[in-house]
């Protein structure tokens, strides 16, 4: 299984990441908090006070709103394109949310927050997701797939 | 006020990942194919929100307080252990195999496509599931 190609795009991926880390720190200068994905969305699922979840559900709210936002300001909707089959979705994500809960964060929280800190922890978090991460489309695409 | 403080950097979050090319798993396989369709692009995106975040913080961490809560909640644990890194390994992997994080693939639930409902609701499923396991590894002893 080869990839779809897709187009570089330096200026634009540059200009997503600042704004990411923009809403990094308006997090943690506010809510004193470290923007991450997993934290919030488990937040969500499991126990917690009503009063914790409903900043969670609001902030899950904005980050749905964020390509609406673009499509409303440019009249074109983020392209998306998904090279991979409707099993490999779930069994994908299965494993995404056992990862994550059991290596306490992802991209979010260890990649940017976490290295943002320097914490050792999240850098060696990240260090060993991407290895993985690369390792996994290497195999997919080059060893299985031919 | 905290709702719409959390719902605005949602906002901008979400429009971020979207703007970066994040939310397309195309892109972001891609970037760890190099021996394939390469596409470095992700290194910026990374690179733009490391910079921005790290220093950011440097001016925010040096108040005493955030301007909503009471206190600053950073994470306490030191320990690098192979919970840590067993977790991170898993969570590669999965990443490998779908294309989709978890920051990525909420913002792209905003895009409608079918493929992420199916992404973030057996992403919701894996989640409860490490929590249950969780406890229930931490419950052997002390707690119910």
């Amino acid at each position: 299984m080869t990839g779809l190609e897709t187009a570089f795009t330096p200026l634009q991926s540059l200009a997503g990441g600042v704004l990411i880390g923009i809403a990094a720190v308006l997090l943690m200068a506010l809510q004193g908090r470290v923007l991450g994905a997993t934290g919030i969305l488990s937040g969500l699922i499991t126990g917690n006070a009503p009063g914790d979840k409903s900043w969670r559900a609001a902030m899950v709210a904005g980050m749905i709103a964020g390509p609406l936002l673009v499509l409303g300001l440019t009249g074109q909707m983020p392209e998306l394109a998904v090279p991979v089959s409707w099993p490999m979705l779930l069994v994908g994500g299965f494993i995404v949310g056992l990862g994550v809960t059991f290596g306490s964060g992802c991209t979010s929280g260890h990649g940017i927050c976490g290295m943002a800190r320097l914490s050792p922890r999240s850098i060696a978090a990240t260090i060993t997701f991407m290895i993985a991460c690369g390792i996994t489309v290497y195999a997919i695409r080059h060893v299985f797939g031919g | 006020m905290r709702l719409l403080s959390a719902f605005l950097v949602g906002l901008i979050f979400g429009t971020g990942i979207a703007v970066s090319g994040m939310i397309n798993p195309a892109k972001v396989l891609n970037f760890f194919d190099i021996m394939g369709t390469w596409d470095p692009s992700l290194a910026f995106v990374m690179g733009g929100a490391l910079v921005t975040t790290f220093l950011g913080y440097r001016v925010v961490l040096r108040r005493d307080a955030p301007l909503i809560e009471a206190r600053f909640q950073l994470p306490t644990a030191r320990r690098l252990d192979a919970r840590l890194i067993g977790g991170s390994a898993v969570f590669g992997i999965g990443w490998g195999i779908a294309g989709f994080c978890p920051g990525a693939a909420i913002p792209a639930l905003g895009t409608g496509r079918w493929e992420v409902v199916l992404f973030v609701a057996a992403l919701l499923a894996g989640l409860w599931t490490a929590r249950r396991l969780q406890d229930r590894l931490a419950g052997k002893g002390a707690m119910a």
